[in-house]
């Protein structure tokens, strides 16, 4: 289960990163919400980023921190 | 009006650093990196405040003057995902690793871990030369901004001073608790006045939907990546922020966490943190092109403050000059502070162990230190004129291209000392390679497909490291227990 939910971060992290190089808005120039769309892809990327990250720290990937073993260590 | 706005926030900015100078132990521990006691909101302020420079508001913003909104995503969104990725994977893991063996550098760290003392030396040298072009943008940036900001009432010898001063001042006395405590104070202002200063230029010209309708009618280039940028620069480009793993300011800091679990904030709100930082400089860059059409070269650098001079002058330029000093000093208390750590504990400690340092003389050899790094930085800065995004990129490249170094130390066990050292040495060669090779110009790619050199460079010295590594012997059991035994960098 812990590999599972590890692979499936790792999986998650190789989408946005190719997510990253939005070839399709590369030469698009429209407005929206007063923002080209190139950019406010990118601002609302930063947004999904940080939601994944939000859900790999604080739902139990296998990754972050967990409080006992550093008390552990001490 | 404007300098008193600065004076003061200086004033501020130095009494919370004596401030914290009250919880001070007398402590090298303490002194560098807090005794390991930072929470989750501190530390996430100082990550992100010692990371963010005069790089993303002057350098962004002159940036996207000439390229664009391309900028955000070149270098900003980029960075919002590989910057908290390593905190998570690299940060969290060295944190464990300096608590439970005492490191308070990088160097201490890859020395034990190759158990190799030429390696401890090489790295001490590569490091402090790739920060100082860092340390420039800090300097350079702060005379700069208020030189312009003042009309010249503060020339710009006397603003690059004043910073340092000042920065050194608090960094005496509160050592990596005071930098941390203003950190999270100037993180809060430059944020804060950035979204403010956007407002108010914003509302000036209109509303953003007809001032981005001017852009599009003047100079529509300038809201697509187009030519400015070729999608293989764009693909490279994203090499650039795994110097985030090879900073000395940030491993310092990631070291002061109190616990694991306190990066979990930081790894959240750091790519929040970004996009609420760039958005506004590299938009107020490309608006500024409707007023200022004429600007050339480096002189982008300064569009912001022509932007807030021309539509909110005084009180509102006061706040700008005090929030780009903000920006500006959180990165250079850090980047000297991990210099002095350095020294002291790399070099003198190291170097001299059998002098019996006192834990007082150990803390006077770093603040002594800190003082001669922001010297010759002040007097470098004075003699150089340098693009600040040139100078950024360039030493983000070099730090890049040492990733795989941080990289090996913590997920591969077969990799050597001699590989480790042949990694070093491939890193800085090529660095000096392409720096020469392109004069400085931050544009610089490889042929015509837009190939960054960065790639280049991360390449040959992974190369180098695995295969040096792979043709000498394994490293003995010792280090491998102590660094992925039971209490090694197995999990966090």
């Amino acid at each position: 289960m812990a590999s599972r939910r590890r692979y499936g971060l790792y999986g998650v992290l190789v989408v946005l990163f190719l997510a990253h190089n939005d070839l399709w808005y590369w030469r698009d120039a429209r407005l929206v919400l007063g923002l080209p769309v190139g950019l406010l892809y990118h601002v609302v990327y930063c947004l999904v980023v940080a939601v994944v990250l939000a859900a790999a720290v604080y739902l139990g990937a296998p990754e972050p921190a967990t409080p006992h073993r550093d008390h552990d260590d001490a | 009006m404007v300098t008193t706005i600065v004076l003061a926030y200086l004033l501020v900015v130095l009494a919370i650093g004596t401030l914290s100078h009250r919880l001070f132990r007398g402590t090298s521990e303490d002194y560098f990196v807090a005794s390991r006691t930072i929470g989750p909101i501190v530390l996430l302020m100082t990550l992100f405040g010692t990371n963010m420079t005069a790089f993303a508001v002057l350098g962004a913003s002159g940036e996207a003057y000439h390229v664009g909104i391309g900028v955000f995503s070149l270098v900003g969104s980029a960075a919002a995902l590989i910057n908290p990725v390593i905190f998570l994977f690299v940060g969290t893991r060295l944190w464990r690793l300096g608590r439970r063996h005492g490191y308070l550098t990088q160097v201490g760290l890859f020395r034990d871990r190759w158990e190799s003392r030429s390696l401890g030396l090489l790295l001490f040298v590569a490091l402090v030369g790739l920060i100082i072009p860092y340390l420039l943008i800090g300097v350079m940036g702060a005379g700069l901004s208020l030189e312009a900001i003042t009309d010249g009432a503060i020339p710009r010898w006397a603003g690059s001073l004043v910073v340092c001063a000042v920065v050194l001042a608090y960094v005496w006395s509160g050592g990596l608790r005071g930098t941390a405590w203003v950190n999270t104070f100037q993180t809060s202002v430059f944020m804060s006045l950035g979204i403010v200063t956007f407002a108010v230029i914003v509302d000036k010209l209109g509303g953003l939907t007809t001032a981005m309708a001017l852009v599009a009618a003047t100079t529509p280039d300038l809201l697509i990546r187009g030519d400015a940028i070729t999608p293989w620069q764009f693909l490279t480009y994203t090499c650039i922020p795994l110097s985030v793993g090879m900073m000395p300011h940030m491993f310092m800091h990631w070291l002061s966490a109190r616990s694991a679990e306190t990066f979990r904030l930081s790894v959240v709100a750091f790519p929040i943190c970004l996009a609420v930082v760039w958005l506004p400089s590299v938009l107020l860059g490309v608006l500024g092109r409707i007023d200022f059409p004429d600007l050339e070269g480096t002189a982008a650098n300064s569009v912001l403050i022509e932007m807030v001079g021309h539509y909110a002058p005084g009180v509102l330029g006061g706040l700008l000059a005090a929030g780009v000093c903000a920006a500006i000093m959180s990165s250079l208390d850090s980047q000297s502070l991990s210099l002095g750590t350095m020294f002291t504990e790399d070099i003198v400690r190291h170097y001299a162990a059998g002098h019996r340092w006192s834990e007082r003389h150990q803390i006077r050899l770093g603040r002594a230190f800190v003082g001669v790094v922001l010297a010759v930085t002040f007097v470098l800065a004075q003699i150089l004129d340098q693009s600040i995004f040139a100078l950024a990129i360039w030493s983000f490249s070099g730090l890049a291209a040492l990733f795989p170094l941080v990289a090996a130390a913590l997920f591969w066990r077969r990799s050597t000392r001699q590989g480790a050292i042949a990694c070093v040495v491939c890193a800085v060669s090529s660095w000096v390679y392409f720096l020469l090779r392109s004069g400085g110009d931050p544009g610089y790619t490889l042929g015509e497909a837009g190939v960054m050199p960065v790639v280049v460079m991360v390449a040959i010295s992974t190369a180098a490291l695995i295969g040096v590594s792979l043709i000498t012997p394994p490293p003995g059991p010792r280090a491998i227990e102590k660094f992925f035994g039971s209490v090694g960098c197995r999990s966090v």
